[in-house]
């Protein structure tokens, strides 16, 4: 993966911007011994390592935006870091710029439950938000597996999700207002404890915008209360075919279930040596449904979820009695990706989504790349809402094995698009799915996306290399290709 | 001279874009015209009427998506979900006799467009949290596509987030996803009568901080009971009422948990099905305020448990009556025509407390042309929102001034 080549001039400057940093952010608030900034080289992406010029650790928005504003007016590159947990290199450092570490705006600033909101600083952890509001019995929905270590202000760069989004939806529909800090220094609020923010939805635009338009410093969520009760149903299936019809079934029935996710034969087995689940093991596909909400839904819609799944032609079906056993079945699949870890050296971990009915097509279409590329696959898959997660088996001290492996998701992440899905579905594009955007938008489109970043960062400062595989500079993205005299359509109506 | 331009389709509407910017001319964005009185009046010699754009692309229930042209009228892509027991959960309102016009008439890239959402906006979310993708025409006469058909999904800048809500601004929608969801097999609510404001917001809150699912919470205050117009309600008593929907059993249990809950606030009744569903259509399209069309209108997004101090905070220095949605946090609020400047001082400086925003909906055009018909911004916001349409669209070409002068 190429990323921007370092500017000589900027690096040659380090000692008098290190100096001019510290000006901003006195103490120990800057870092530039090797050592101490090998623990920022990489994030949850370790394929790709590249220690920062200089680390800066600031404590308040005001040194946020002196820091950017700074680094603005002798233009100096900018990656913004939580808590390095981005599967898809979001916050992999450049050599010629710095790391702008969020890690200390970790306090949660106010909590109100008559307007059922909380308001932190982005470097609090998803799971802080729950457990700051638990013994009120409230919760913040959006649970990526990530969650006891990434922080929220990561979460609104990857527009992170999780389990429960069918129902509950992402970090983007959750999220009521920021407090940001522009590459000019500007401070922004958008929106608030109110339900919509005014004017242009730029909370929505910077939901997701992995760090490139600006820098998180305040977040407010909205939390709700936890639902009366939780219960699943754990299903085996002949076939991966039948278990996509079953989750076509329960949709079709009306119902949306708080969880829905499928393992495929190769992930249940894992899965069951390491944490002994009592999955099924002599089916193809087993699929877990969470139901959550008051009492009698629950307990009404599990007796229709069992016999939708008998009708679909299920194998096993067991329905947890206890919050124990529910905790059991989870356990196999939120240990997938330590499970596959431990019968294989490595994994890359991939994240398409496609429209679910395409699944059979894809299932299949992956079993002959697996034997193509020569390299095992298991697959697990929020099937609510047709977010595959395929898990490629590799040696990276085979040589050949790692390349092998990145070719191989590729082609998986090809297909998605070519069924009609997305590169991503919820890590993010990062470095690792740069050079693939092509697959999915024509220039046109991506222009049209960069020219949002001139409106926010014109000289592309903040975290450059990143998301699109082309930089393009603002006054090139500018210009028009339209001529004057050109006939107005004489084919078209008017009136 | 006026033109009215009418493409036959997305590739003419291309056209028409390119021929606009070519001149540098800007032009007036028109689907059914249901919501042209939403926004600034503003100076466009040229309309660009897309009402051929209409008709499904795609519609697959099983999928939860359905795609459209942008002037499909929403009643059609409704009565279609209907038939396969599915919704547009955000329950757009419909605006049309509200602001003088017919109902039934609006068009999905419309609703879009206005980033509109019900009563069901505190469960559910608005039109920006079902928009999945779109084809759009740019501000460069650029033919684009953003987004996608599938729900998760975070391939790039999320654009759709940001031309819903844009009021045709930024791009010319020619091309609208949508998801869809289930529709509730019944629904049902909660009244409780004679409630004042203030105890009215304790109470939705106490309903919202529930686990029951509340899929909306409103109070009409006791003079505009009547308006709605639903006769259960009667006239002259304030209503505070809860919906619930689902399933059978879960509405028959969470029914009996709010009786409890609300023992203490005074009697509880329940709507049944069809008053509930009239009810809930009153309140989403501001059917208290159809009447009387010479009043102003402003609608008013604020924290939820700020509603009943920003309404008697504004109705202690205005002329106005008020009525809530979202919890509280949605007020509609209808003030005397002959206020000064619409009222905006008073109203904005009863929301700007709080935080949250006023926005005038109804008002004849020198009133908006001389009021702020949207709720002026902070100067760092103001310049990052001129800088996103000079990104966008920089020969203002798309209904320049609608939200904002020279944006």
């Amino acid at each position: 993966m190429k990323m921007p080549t370092p500017d000589a001039s900027v690096l040659a400057r380090r000692v008098e911007i290190a100096n001019a940093l510290r000006a901003i952010v006195p103490g120990e608030g800057v870092i530039v011994e090797q050592d101490e900034m090998r623990v920022y080289e990489t994030d949850a992406l370790t394929a790709y390592r590249q220690l920062p010029m200089i680390v800066v650790l600031p404590k308040t928005t005001e040194q946020v935006s002196q820091v950017l504003k700074y680094c603005n007016e002798i233009g100096i590159k900018v990656v913004p870091r939580g808590a390095g947990t981005s599967l898809s290199g979001g916050a992999l450092p450049l050599a010629d710029g710095i790391i702008l570490g969020l890690g200390k705006f970790n306090k949660i600033m106010d909590i109100d439950y008559g307007n059922r909101t909380v308001t932190v600083q982005p470097g609090v952890t998803n799971l802080g938000i729950t457990n700051a509001v638990a013994h009120e019995g409230f919760y913040y929905a959006p649970d990526p597996s990530s969650q006891i270590a990434c922080t929220i202000g990561g979460n609104i760069a990857e527009n992170s999700g999780g389990v429960h989004c069918l129902k509950y939806g992402l970090t983007t529909n959750n999220v009521l207002g920021i407090e940001m800090v522009l590459m000019n220094g500007d401070v922004v609020r958008l929106g608030g404890k109110h339900l919509d923010s005014d004017g242009y939805d730029l909370l929505g635009i910077m939901t997701g915008s992995e760090g490139l338009l600006g820098v998180v410093t305040e977040v407010t969520v909205r939390i709700l209360k936890k639902p009366e009760t939780l219960r699943a149903v754990l299903i085996g299936f002949p076939s991966s075919e039948t278990g996509g019809d079953c989750v076509a079934a329960i949709i079709a029935a009306g119902i949306i279930p708080g969880g829905m996710e499928m393992m495929d034969k190769p992930a249940i087995h894992a899965a069951e040596e390491f944490v002994h689940a009592g999955y099924p093991l002599d089916v193809e596909a087993i699929l877990i449904v969470e139901l959550d909400g008051p009492e009698a839904e629950v307990d009404h819609l599990i007796g229709e979820v069992e016999t939708i799944a008998r009708k679909c032609g299920a194998v096993s079906i067991r329905v947890s009695s206890s919050e124990d056993e529910r905790m059991v079945f989870w356990a196999g699949r939120k240990a997938a990706f330590p499970a596959v870890g431990r019968i294989s050296p490595d994994y890359l971990c991939m994240d398409g989504t496609i429209p679910r009915k395409e699944l059979p097509l894809v299932l299949n279409r992956m079993a002959e790349m697996s034997e193509r590329h020569g390299l095992r696959v298991a697959n697990v898959f929020h099937a609510g809402d047709g977010n595959l997660h395929p898990l490629i088996l590799y040696d990276a001290n085979k040589p050949g094995e790692l390349q092998a492996a990145e070719d191989f998701g590729a082609d998986i992440l090809k297909l998605c698009v070519e069924v009609g899905g997305v590169l991503t579905g919820e890590h993010g594009v990062g470095v690792e799915k740069r050079d693939l955007m092509i697959h999915q938008f024509t220039e046109t489109d991506m222009n049209q996306q960069q020219r949002v970043k001139c409106a926010f960062d014109p000289d592309g400062l903040l975290n450059p290399g990143k998301v699109f595989p082309q930089l393009h500079r603002c006054a090139e993205l500018g210009r028009m290709h339209i001529h004057r005299g050109q006939l107005p359509f004489p084919d078209l109506p008017r009136f | 001279m006026t033109t009215h331009l009418k493409p036959a389709d997305a590739a003419q509407a291309l056209e028409a874009v390119r021929w606009a910017i070519s001149e540098e001319t800007p032009l007036e964005l028109v689907g059914h015209g249901t919501k042209r009185t939403l926004g600034r009046p503003f100076q466009a010699t040229h309309t660009l009427d897309v009402s051929d754009l209409s008709g499904l692309k795609f519609y697959e229930p099983a999928e939860l998506v359905l795609s459209a042209q942008a002037a499909t009228p929403l009643a059609e892509l409704e009565a279609l979900l209907d038939e396969n027991r599915q919704q547009f959960a955000f329950e757009p309102p419909d605006f049309g006799p509200l602001l003088g016009g017919e109902a039934g008439k609006q068009t999905i890239g419309g609703v879009v467009s206005c980033n509109l959402a019900g009563p069901r906006r505190v469960k559910a979310g608005a039109a920006r949290d079902h928009f999945l993708g779109c084809k759009a025409v740019s501000g460069r006469g650029e033919a684009f596509k953003a987004g996608g058909r599938v729900v998760k999904n975070v391939t790039g800048y999320d654009l759709p987030k940001l031309l819903a809500g844009s009021y045709g601004t930024l791009a010319l929608l020619t091309e609208v996803t949508l998801k869809v969801l289930p529709a509730p097999e019944n629904t049902r609510t909660v009244l409780i009568r004679g409630l004042d404001d203030a105890t009215a917001i304790r109470v939705m809150a106490l309903a919202l901080q529930s686990p029951y699912e509340v899929a909306a919470a409103a109070h009409i205050p006791a003079a505009l009971a009547g308006g709605v117009g639903v006769e259960e309600l009667g006239s002259g008593v304030a209503a505070t009422a809860i919906r619930l929907e689902g399933f059978g059993p879960s509405i028959e249990y969470r029914a009996g948990k709010f009786r409890d809950l609300f023992r203490g606030f005074g009697s509880v009744e329940f709507l049944e099905l069809e008053p509930s569903l009239a009810f809930w259509a009153a309140v989403r399209d501001v059917k208290p305020f159809v009447a009387n069309p010479e009043r102003l209108v402003w609608r008013l997004s604020v924290p939820p448990a700020d509603g009943a101090r920003v309404a008697a905070d504004i109705a202690s220095r205005l002329p106005a009556e008020a009525y809530f949605d979202w919890g509280g946090g949605l007020i509609w609020l209808a003030v005397d025509p002959t206020v000064e400047r619409a009222g905006q001082d008073v109203i904005r400086e009863a929301v700007g407390l709080g935080g949250g925003h006023a926005t005038l909906i109804r008002a004849p055009d020198t009133v908006r042309a001389s009021a702020d018909v949207f709720h002026p911004q902070a100067a760092t916001l103001a310049a990052l929102s001129a800088r996103v349409k000079e990104s966008q669209d920089p020969k203002r070409i798309f209904n320049p001034g609608r939200m904002y002068a020279g944006v």
